[in-house]
């Protein structure tokens, strides 16, 4: 628990165009730990976003580094804003897409895809199409689709806020239970305090234009079990969730006055 | 006798005496009467129309000379059955029309492709092609007929340069609006850019493919017409030139009509094949 699997120093990444440069992030620090649960609050467009595709890999930071403490093979898995199941691919060959792309399709990940499915449900619509499945079993595939590839790392780019706000409670309790039960490290952005609160072991709260971490707050919820829904009802929540509505309105309020 | 067995045969004979028609099948009924209306009405126009024309031409209304009629450009389609030049002239521009739709079709992918992989050549490549698809095709004929000679290349060209340039614009155009965030699932999971083609823009083009090659053997039969005006020594284009010059109104009008016919059919086709893939998915 005590090895940070991720190390991300002094982190600074900007966006250009012709009318000029935009800061997006300036001097990201962070750790994160094995089996961790990080969740990362700002407010909107603030840079969470640009954060987590420099951790992935698909945007090169401008300077300061991210360090992955494992070995060569090491996983990051996504999970975007959206599904974005392909609605012409049966469920099946939706989830198995990953080792489809980087040829490590063998009976192996096809039986593990199986036993994801039939966990969480999804086994009797394994031959249906996307278009055929409610807003909760699609995230349910998508989140399916990303743990076939066995990831260490699990990055969460507010998956749930495609959702309405009863799937959205639902399906994050359940997504929360899953990343809790198979023992990921996981961070995950989002904007919505309560979820990153029934969510996360941590909290980072970045401030606003150009980002950079406002705030590192632990989060110790006293409840018996690992459920996001139960959570919510934990004597220190309402505090917590004070402390955080606190934090983020200073920037707003930072940014009128 | 309890009354759960009395209800139950209450409403037996309800159903065994009088069976009111539900709303959905009133409905389904006037929809199918409606059908029927617009179908008998259909035939009534063309009938009429034809009727109105034999009538025109017997009563001597109009000149048949020029105007040919119905039971002329039967008589003459039956003789072209019979020498067998319908077969030789509707096969040959079938065949130019196949040809160059089925070129037009691989080119524009093929190109579309290219473009969609490299941002700077469609840079490059999009006012030559604004240019290239809002000239006048029918101007380019003639310059091939110099290059390629008369035959059945020039003609197959002319088809494809009628449709090419605008088919590669608009597949173009569909491939780059396939949603970004499922290009940047493709990457999230390990994938490149030609994952990113092959296991999400070409597969979600499909119907945008489609459509485009409903369009595309439409405009294909335009272009092959014209090269046959031009450049040909067969074919219905050929004809109807032909039948022109020579006052043989018969000939012209009846190749007209075989063309009508040829292109509803393949236009039938390609809508054939984009409904059996609607099915499938």
């Amino acid at each position: 628990m005590n090895q940070p699997i991720l190390e991300c120093r002094d982190i600074c990444f900007s966006y250009h165009s012709l009318n000029g440069e935009t800061k997006a992030l300036s001097n990201i620090s962070f750790q994160v730990k094995k089996g961790e649960f990080l969740a990362i609050v700002g407010p909107s467009g603030c840079g969470k976003s640009t954060l987590l595709s420099i951790i992935a890999g698909l945007l090169a930071p401008e300077s300061g580094s991210v360090i992955l403490n494992a070995g060569e093979s090491f996983r990051i898995g996504y999970m975007l804003q959206q599904d974005h199941l392909l609605e012409w691919r049966t469920i099946w060959k939706n989830v198995l897409l990953g080792p489809e792309i980087n040829k490590t399709l063998t009976p192996e990940k096809e039986s593990l895809a199986a036993r994801l499915l039939a966990d969480y449900g999804l086994d009797k619509f394994k031959d249906k199409k996307p278009g055929e499945l409610s807003g909760g079993m699609k995230q349910r595939a998508a989140l399916i689709r990303t743990m076939v590839m066995e990831p260490e790392l699990l990055l969460l780019d507010e998956p749930f806020s495609a959702l309405d706000y009863q799937t959205r409670l639902m399906v994050s309790a359940d997504i929360g239970t899953i990343i809790r039960a198979s023992k990921i490290t996981a961070i995950l952005i989002t904007h919505d305090l309560s979820e990153a609160l029934s969510l996360a072991d941590r909290i980072l709260v970045l401030k606003r234009r150009p980002a950079t971490i406002k705030n590192d707050i632990p989060v110790h919820l006293t409840i018996s079990g690992n459920s996001p829904l139960a959570a919510r009802s934990a004597p220190e929540f309402q505090d917590l969730f004070t402390l955080l509505w606190k934090e983020i309105s200073d920037e707003y309020c930072g940014e009128n006055g | 006798m309890n009354i759960a067995e009395k209800t139950d045969e209450t409403s037996r004979n309800n159903v065994n005496l009088y069976k009111e028609p539900t709303a959905q099948e009133l409905y389904v009924k006037s929809h199918r009467r409606h059908h029927h209306i617009v179908t008998v009405l259909r035939l009534i126009v063309l009938v009429s129309f034809l009727g109105l024309w034999e009538a025109a031409g017997r009563l001597g209304w109009i000149d048949t000379f020029f105007f040919s009629s119905p039971g002329m450009v039967i008589s003459y389609f039956m003789e072209m059955i019979k020498d067998g030049s319908f077969f030789t002239h509707t096969g040959i521009t079938l065949l130019e029309t196949l040809i160059s739709f089925l070129l037009i079709t691989i080119i524009s992918v093929i190109a579309a492709t290219l473009l969609w992989y490299s941002k700077t050549l469609s840079e490059i490549s999009e006012p030559y092609l604004v240019v290239l698809n809002s000239l006048p095709k029918s101007a380019l004929a003639p310059l091939f007929i110099v290059w390629l000679g008369t035959g059945i290349t020039t003609i197959i060209v002319a088809g494809i340069s009628v449709a090419v340039f605008g088919s590669i614009i608009s597949l173009y155009t569909g491939f780059k609006h396939v949603d970004k965030e499922k290009l940047k699932l493709i990457y999230t999971l390990g994938g490149n850019r030609a994952d990113a083609f092959r296991k999400v823009v070409l597969p979600s083009s499909i119907p945008v493919i489609l459509s485009n090659m409903k369009v595309n053997i439409g405009l294909a039969l335009v272009g092959v017409i014209i090269g046959e005006f031009l450049a040909a020594r067969r074919g219905l284009g050929y004809l109807i030139i032909y039948g022109s010059q020579v006052f043989q109104l018969n000939m012209l009008i009846t190749s007209i009509i075989i063309l009508c016919v040829i292109a509803m059919g393949l236009y039938q086709c390609i809508q054939w094949i984009e409904h059996i893939y609607k099915k499938r998915t």
